[in-house]
């Protein structure tokens, strides 16, 4: 106990006893500490709070409430607007128990008296096709040092302090973000029903995955799409992710047995900036879940149980949920496990790309975004799969170069391989998308029955890209460096 | 309703792939699997012609089928390589006296010839006898340690350019998932490797690096391969045993995720401002070695000062005392000489 007074209230780990207001002070600190350390949200700039209506990220609402409170010490400076998404038809919810469950959303985050954004999972299907791409253009340009920035921003608020203005939170929402864009507080949007049409598209896409595991990938994945659209429609540059380092370690173990091991620094390092003009940072990254539940226990902090695609399935139903009961399992025989994984993923970074420089387009994967990991050479597991895959099948095939070519090949020719059906029923056959996504991707896509189930902007997104390349090939000849124009 | 063959689609099929999930006949799942052998070896660079190369042959499944595609390879693409069987004696009965004596029928079979290394020539004790002194916790340490070495130790006095061992994608992939949940990151980083310790030992790799495990059984099965296998007497490795359940599982919701795995280990980059161990060489055998004195000496050390536990968990303090063959004091020999079951 730090205080050597108070009497102790809870344990965290053996040895670590905590009065109540020790334990307060130990949770605000790691949070500033963690944004503190990082320097990468900057004064003035509109962030977005990702709210599932979880323990975490109720805890990481609550201390951004805490943090931008008028009498905290060293006080937060940016600007915050929430997001909640409602997935409740994708867990077959009738829309009285997702009006329940959002009315329920709305009135805690009403309390927070920051905006918010309510959406159903269903807005996919209204998503515009440029959502899939850079907008590099767009990147504002932060000139100088992140200790320049604080110290204009001071600046700034002095001036207008002079002027008359005092309320510290009228200050707050005068301000603007570098690139100018007006703050727009969108007023807390009352939801309204998505068109049904949508609904049963959303149902029937899901519906398309033959494994839990695909499904809980794909939501993942859309679910990334909707907020990064959200946030880049009303101008925050940046989206908070409140995964605590429990959940870190059990993502960690799942994608690493999904094979999004290059990705790993990204899916789950303290900032995410695959999509460039939004980037995404996880301060709770730091927090056991058990510390989490202790501190919303003894200060109220409330949460919602919102069922999941998950909820009541066995314990080896997906790779994720056996990720997480084999975790959990082996946390309680050896304490360390969770922190041991979470810190060996402190020491990887991403491999062979330079994320701040602008890459050709067709090198990002589709669905997740990140930049492909299908570049190997010929001795690798990628190959060695493809190699297994041509050798058991059709003798036919079997002296085709290239993996890519031999896919190109048999759709062109009619005598189409694997998913005869879904190659001539749909307009973007498989193969015209696969050879768009990462490793992983095309794992969870093979587990989908039909393509044509995706949402729109995704599959005009594929085309948009299969004519570009194709028409790059065409004209290959006659480009004279390696110069990759923006597609 | 007999299905016919994907692949060469006259014959009957007789077996799904387990890697692809085709139904293939079993001509056609002998030819993809030494293929995919071939693929592996001649994309990876694995041998050049006129190599002497040692396989390490226990007996058991991995060994026999890597011994047998092979020699079955080296013929058919014309390698040029001489094979050789390693074997090591680690002097347990019961199990590896047994599994010696199919490597002896396989080599008789296959014409290739055999050298068998013993721990009780290399080190002066067997491990029926380190188990006596260890007790069941922690005697996979001496014999995994031990044996790394032996192999190297057989394969120098034969005068093999490289070591064929016979790990196969599943060993491979656990390995990762395992060198994860412990936060080993330099081994992280080599484990995908498919050839591994260029410099100073004799270069060592896999080439069923990408075989699974029940293919290897599947091919062994109807080649009617003569192996061994039984599991070592002696407890199992625990820790391992964790990620070898988990793989198990993982493999049942999604066939590929072995591969999947291996695909995230390969993929997978470390910091450059991480820390890694320096190789070098120990200081009183001349074995590759990350310390001044390699383990397998401290182990060794630690048997023949009866004081078995120097060698397990960290003791880096007290290796200039081995060194210099110094007592130690009296409460770090009562530390390390308790053995608790």
């Amino acid at each position: 106990m730090k205080c050597k007074e108070a009497s102790a209230v809870l344990i965290i780990r053996v040895g670590d006893a905590f009065c109540r207001s020790c334990f307060k002070e130990y949770f605000v600190h790691k949070f500033r500490a963690m944004l503190g350390k990082n320097r990468v949200v900057f004064p003035g700039e509109k962030v977005l709070l990702a709210y599932s209506g979880g323990p975490s990220s109720n805890a990481m609402v609550q201390q951004v409430q805490e943090g931008l409170s008028r009498d905290a010490p060293k006080k937060l400076r940016f600007i915050p607007g929430i997001l909640f998404i409602d997935e409740g038809a994708v867990c077959n919810q009738s829309w009285e128990d997702r009006e329940r469950t959002m009315s329920e959303i709305e009135n805690i985050l009403k309390a927070t008296s920051f905006p918010f954004h309510i959406l159903s999972l269903e807005q996919l299907f209204t998503l515009p096709q440029t959502m899939l791409q850079m907008n590099l253009a767009e990147i504002p340009k932060r000139d100088g040092s992140y200790k320049q920035a604080v110290g204009s921003f001071l600046g700034q608020q002095k001036a207008q302090a002079e002027d008359g203005v005092s309320d510290a939170a009228d200050r707050l929402t005068q301000i603007h973000i570098a690139d100018n864009s007006s703050v727009e507080c969108s007023q807390s949007a009352a939801f309204s029903r998505p068109a049904a049409e949508h609904t049963a598209a959303l149902r029937d896409m899901f519906n398309s995955a033959k494994t839990l595991t695909a499904k809980q990938e794909l939501l993942h994945l859309l679910r990334n799409h909707l907020i990064l659209h959200v946030a880049r429609t009303h101008g925050y540059s940046k989206v908070m992710s409140g995964e605590s380092c429990t959940r870190l370690a059990v993502r960690l173990l799942s994608n690493i047995s999904l094979g999004r091991g290059a990705f790993l620094p990204l899916d789950t390092g303290f900032s995410d900036n695959r999509y460039g003009d939004v980037v995404i940072v996880r301060p709770m990254r730091d927090y056991s879940l058990k510390e989490i539940s202790f501190y919303n226990r003894l200060f109220n902090v409330p949460s919602v149980f919102i069922p999941a695609l998950d909820t009541k399935a066995s314990g080896n139903s997906s790779i994720q949920h056996l990720s997480e009961s084999f975790i959990t399992k082996l946390q309680a025989d050896f304490p360390s496990t969770v922190s041991t994984v979470y810190r060996t993923s402190e020491k990887l970074h991403v491999s062979r790309t330079d994320t701040t420089q602008p890459k050709n387009q067709q090198d990002k994967c589709l669905l997740c975004m990140c930049t492909l990991d299908t570049h190997t050479g010929p001795a690798s597991a990628f190959f060695a799969t493809q190699k297994s895959q041509q050798l058991s099948e059709k003798k036919s095939l079997k002296n085709v170069p290239s993996a890519k070519d031999s896919e190109k090949q048999c759709c062109n020719g009619g005598q189409c391989c694997k998913e005869s059906a879904s190659c001539t029923n749909s307009v973007t056959g498989t193969q015209d998308i696969v050879h768009l996504l990462c490793y992983s991707c095309r794992v969870t896509i093979k587990d989908l029955n039909s393509m044509d189930k995706l949402p729109s902007y995704i599959l005009k997104e594929a085309e948009h890209r299969t004519r570009r390349m194709e028409m790059r090939k065409e004209i290959e000849e006659f480009l004279l460096d390696d110069h990759s124009e923006d597609i | 309703m007999p299905i016919n063959c994907s692949s060469c689609e006259t014959q009957r099929a007789v077996l799904r792939r387990p890697k692809t999930g085709h139904s293939v006949c079993k001509e056609c799942f002998f030819r993809a699997f030494e293929e995919e052998i071939h693929h592996t070896i001649v994309s990876a660079q694995l041998f050049q012609p006129g190599e002497k190369v040692g396989i390490g042959a226990s007996g058991g499944k991995d060994s026999t089928v890597l011994a047998h595609v092979l020699k079955v390879l080296n013929e058919r693409y014309n390698y040029g390589l001489e094979l050789i069987l390693v074997s090591v004696d680690e002097g347990i009965s019961g199990y590896r006296d047994d599994s010696l004596e199919t490597v002896k029928r396989n080599q008789q079979q296959y014409e290739l010839p055999l050298k068998i290394v013993s721990y009780q020539e290399l080190y002066g004790w067997t491990m029926d006898q380190i188990v006596k002194q260890v007790g069941l916790k922690n005697n996979c340490t001496f014999c995994g340690v031990f044996r790394r070495q032996a192999l190297d130790r057989g394969a120098m006095m034969l005068g093999v350019n490289k070591i064929c061992t016979g790990h196969n994608a599943d060993d491979i992939a656990e390995t990762v998932l395992m060198n994860f949940l412990r936060g080993d990151i330099a081994r992280l980083r080599r484990c995908t490797a498919i050839t591994t310790g260029s410099e100073g030992a004799i270069p060592r790799c896999k080439p069923l690096k990408y075989a699974y495990e029940k293919e290897i059984v599947l091919y062994a099965y109807f080649k009617k391969l003569d192996y061994f296998s039984t599991e070592c007497i002696y407890s199992p490795n625990a820790y391992r045993g964790h990620a070898r359940a988990f793989l198990k599982d993982l493999e049942a919701l999604r066939p590929s995720a072995i591969m999947d795995i291996i695909h995230s280990g390969e993929n997978l980059s470390v910091k450059e401002d991480v820390k890694m161990p320096v190789q070098g060489t120990c200081t009183r055998c001349g074995y590759i070695s990350s310390q001044g004195l390699c383990k397998a000496c401290v182990l060794l050390e630690g048997l023949n000062r009866g004081l078995p536990k120097l060698g397990i968990g960290k003791h880096h303090k007290l290796h200039h005392k081995l060194l210099a063959q110094e007592p130690l004091s009296e409460a770090e020999t009562r530390k390390l000489k308790s053995i608790d079951f």
